[in-house]
């Protein structure tokens, strides 16, 4: 008997943003990502047959949108005919001294690994939002993420503050759990 | 002021939505009060931690037409 089982119509609620965030770190074009998350679930729901069980659903899907990423690339270049490698010796033009020493990375630098360290932070977030209660993560992207105004929030889904201060509550108490469980 | 009045408060702030008066009485409340001035602690780390991981979600407009193209798929 599988482990794991798909519940593709859960898809949507549960990975979406997850996934959302694994490309746009990839691509930065918000417009491509999107469809290339929209894309994995097609490609998901085609291949449901072929999926065992042995992993869980979000690993399964990440595989298949790594490999659209993977394939977006390989597209834009081969619509240019071929990868074009453009590189100067060095983009500031008034530098003097040895060029290729001036090109060396800077191993005091911490910027890369911030980056590397806040993706992965990214995803953590992430993957314990989804596993709150549906609107409650869908009241927390909306405050938090997408910085909307508690007015406007109330509006759209028929509630009042209070029910929502709760929610958001509930949703950053459990957050904190989960973050405290996966990250620190 | 009770807790549970105070970690409402706490997660306005979190927001920049308290107002004067909360935020005087927060501030009272938690000086007095260990388990709340450890949760409020908490709270501002869960926002910074989100401010740094850049996060990004898909409107939800976009999710409710993802949503229904999967079903017409399935």
């Amino acid at each position: 008997m599988a482990e794991h089982q798909l519940h593709p119509e859960t898809w949507v609620d549960k990975y979406a943003d997850y996934l959302f965030n694994y490309a746009v770190g990839r691509i930065s074009d918000a417009e491509v990502a999107k469809d290339l998350v929209q894309e994995t679930f097609f490609a998901g729901l085609k291949s449901a047959a072929n999926y065992k069980g042995t992993a869980a659903e979000r690993t399964w899907l990440i595989a298949i949108l790594k490999r659209k990423v993977i394939d977006y690339y390989r597209k834009i270049n081969s619509n240019k005919g071929k990868a074009e490698v453009r590189m100067g010796y060095s983009s500031q033009m008034d530098a003097d001294g040895d060029w290729l020493e001036e090109q060396v990375a800077d191993p005091l630098s911490i910027l890369e690994n911030d980056d590397i360290e806040n993706e992965e932070l990214g995803l953590a977030i992430q993957e314990c939002i989804s596993k709150l209660p549906q609107k409650q993560s869908l009241v927390f992207s909306m405050k938090t993420i997408q910085g909307m105004d508690t007015e406007d929030i109330c509006k759209e889904l028929g509630i009042n503050p209070s029910n929502l201060w709760v929610m958001i509550h509930r949703a950053r108490t459990a957050l904190m759990d989960c973050l405290n469980k996966n990250w620190f | 002021m009770t807790c549970e009045e105070a970690a409402i408060i706490c997660n306005k702030e979190q927001y920049k939505e308290a107002t004067f008066t909360e935020k005087f009485k927060l501030i009272v409340h938690l000086f007095f009060c260990k388990t709340c001035s450890k949760f409020s602690k908490k709270n501002s780390e869960l926002t910074s931690l989100c401010k740094k991981a850049h996060l990004h979600a898909l409107p939800e407009k976009d999710k409710v037409k993802m949503k229904k193209e999967i079903e017409g798929k399935i």
